[in-house]
């Protein structure tokens, strides 16, 4: 069993209330940092820990809050990001719907490092009956005291509220969140200038995922250099794992960072293997991330074990490897077929893209179309190069990463899986049959580690 | 799916005004943000004039929102067809979203789509003739792990089977309308 700190108390009797929450240790990170730290201190615990961001960048976390800006007189926001949309991902929704004061919790003791009297948790518009959740929290926090003026005496206010997004993918990239928090379009902006700097109503502003504000809570508690004792190098700490597809076990799950891929997948505290039959492929970290076949989620191309840490599922770079991004995981067995699960993709980015950029404007909307052609059995064999040649122009040629995000999923696919591209169009009445993969997995032709 | 069309004319619509407890809601929600800053609220306050306008906005509704906020309404028009929760044209009494992105289509998504469709005679895209449900199919709701799911209003269904979706379905039919609003 290992370590767990954001969901140890999961199970607990009345852990989504206040005074189940408090019963077991909660709010003291608050109690902690007010009455014995100053913010500057509480900063410097954050960047011992070695946090890194858990909505899919990685950025370091004390790094991040670094940068603020802190001109005079001038309001400083922290704005917490659960806009939880990148598919495979449902951590950040499990979370709050059962422990929602421990981020409560992490955005006080945060926004006191911050420097911010204000925080504002922006939520995807679909999660509304967790929104529902949050504003009963941030109601019974704000009557105990937690919420308010001069808190446990401290001299210090802090407020928190919540804003429902309506959907829209783009809203999980920080500055497109911010329009939309300020009542806009969810169009991202130019950076520079950063967040940290001209952020929520021009003023300085951090942006942060859920988890990665809950992470705060037990580094304050136990310490930085606790925290930096879980995980391998620089990917510290515990990670929150959705897990789906087709495995045994599909569910969220916190992990300490550095076991191996082969255990989270097969071992019954995790995964529990995969469902029925062979496993083809994975997406580790949440559908913009490259997908990688079985051999590569197990080893690295230089045979070593793959662990779930940043680095190892990123070893390799594109050509073999993948990234942690924002745990969402899932798996494919072989009854899927990837042309289908890339076409898939790319239709949502088609239709989550906000049309700012060209390149991802019309490339996702031209990818989706030869990946539909394909996949329906009307594509040519040449379609391949094309969807190359298109993605190839979309990454990094856009404002935001959504862009990276689109042209990713489509690369990776047929970097690793090309033959089976040129299967759907060489046999164009057999694919025409969507569950074509189901009686007769595909059986591949070669396996090229890289292009 | 042929993207349907909006409803951008006042012209045979209902007129529109926020109820008492719909306009307290605004003010409840215009205090959350800074002073000056009210137009932060026009996400949510569009949400609760769907809800008070069975479920979509008409164009109507939307010039009741910009009057609340004292903004222009093209501000209004431009946010509410940005996002994919608005409706611009009305719906059925129950608004069913099922999610067909990749982890759920893994799980049988595409099956249920279509279990849906047979079982009601529409298509993705389209209202049942009593006018009692809507079909839409949506990207990635966060629900993997219990995929394949819908949300009907504020209410997720999860890990659905045919049996569940026939269960579900009978259920609306003597429900009013969910609305994501709901508490």
């Amino acid at each position: 069993m290992g370590r767990k700190l954001l969901l140890e108390h999961d199970n607990k009797p009345g852990i989504q209330g206040l005074g189940g929450y408090r019963a077991n240790g909660g709010y003291r990170s608050v109690e902690k940092a007010l009455k014995t730290m100053s913010p500057d201190a509480v900063l410097e615990e954050v960047k011992k820990s070695g946090l890194r961001g858990r909505g899919g960048a990685g950025f370091p976390t004390g790094l991040k809050w670094s940068f603020m800006a802190k001109p005079p007189g001038v309001p400083r926001y922290l704005v917490v990001n659960a806009d939880e949309s990148e598919p495979g991902t449902f951590k950040d929704r499990y979370l709050m719907e059962r422990i929602p004061h421990i981020l409560i919790e992490g955005m006080i003791t945060s926004s006191f490092a911050l420097g911010a009297n204000v925080s504002y948790i922006y939520i995807r518009g679909e999660y509304f009956y967790v929104y529902r959740i949050l504003e009963r929290a941030i109601e019974e926090a704000r009557a105990a005291g937690w919420l308010g003026k001069n808190i446990l005496g401290s001299g210090f206010d802090h407020d928190i509220h919540v804003q429902i997004g309506a959907g829209a993918y783009i809203c999980g990239e920080e500055t497109a969140l911010l329009e939309s928090l300020e009542g806009k379009r969810g169009n991202p902006r130019i950076k520079p200038p950063f967040p940290a700097v001209k952020g929520l109503y021009d003023c300085p502003t951090v942006v942060n995922n859920v988890e990665t504000i809950a992470a705060v809570v037990p580094i304050i508690n136990d310490g930085g250099e606790e925290y930096a004792k879980i995980g391998i190098g620089k990917s510290t700490g515990t990670k929150l794992i959705s897990a789906g597809g087709n495995i045994k076990k599909p569910g969220v799950y916190e992990i300490e960072l550095g076991i191996t891929c082969e255990e989270f997948l097969n071992s019954d505290e995790w995964c529990g293997g995969v469902e029925g039959r062979a496993l083809k492929a994975v997406v580790p970290g949440g559908s913009s991330v490259p997908i990688i076949p079985a051999e590569l989620y197990f080893k690295t191309a230089k045979f070593e074990q793959r662990l779930m840490t940043y680095e190892s599922l990123s070893d390799g770079g594109f050509a073999s490897g993948s990234m942690l991004g924002s745990g969402g995981f899932y798996a494919y067995n072989d009854a899927q077929c990837i042309v289908r699960s890339t076409w898939n993709h790319t239709r949502f980015y088609h239709h989550e893209s906000c049309g700012q950029c060209s390149p991802c404007r019309e490339g996702t909307g031209w990818m989706e179309k030869i990946l539909y052609r394909l996949e329906h059995g009307q594509g040519r064999t040449d379609d391949i190069d094309l969807l190359w040649d298109i993605q190839k122009r979309i990454e990094g040629n856009t404002i935001c990463p959504l862009g990276d995000a689109a042209a990713w999923p489509v690369a990776s696919a047929i970097r690793h899986f090309r033959d089976e591209f040129e299967y759907h169009a060489t046999h164009p009445t057999k694919v025409k049959d969507p569950k074509h993969f189901e009686k007769e997995p595909f059986k591949r032709v070669s396996r090229p580690m890289a292009v | 799916m042929a993207t349907l069309k909006a409803v951008t004319t006042t012209e045979g619509t209902p007129p529109f005004s926020f109820s008492a407890e719909g306009l307290a809601e605004c003010k409840r929600l215009i205090a959350r943000y800074p002073e000056g800053r009210s137009k932060s609220a026009l996400l949510p306050i569009l949400h609760v004039a769907q809800s008070e306008n069975d479920g979509w906005l008409s164009v109507n509704a939307m010039d009741a929102v910009a009057q609340v906020l004292g903004i222009q309404h093209i501000e209004v028009y431009e946010v509410a067809s940005f996002y994919s929760m608005y409706n611009l044209r009305p719906v059925g009494r129950h608004h069913l979203e099922v999610c067909r992105t990749s982890p759920c289509m893994i799980r049988g998504s595409d099956d249920i789509i279509a279990y849906i469709e047979k079982k009601l005679n529409i298509h993705v895209g389209e209202t049942t003739k009593d006018g009692m449900f809507t079909l839409k199919g949506v990207e990635c709701l966060g629900s993997c792990g219990t995929a394949p799911m819908l949300q009907c209003g504020a209410k997720y269904h999860e890990n659905l089977t045919p049996e569940k979706v026939d269960a579900l379905l009978e259920q609306l039919r003597n429900e009013p309308r969910n609305n994501y609003t709901d508490r």
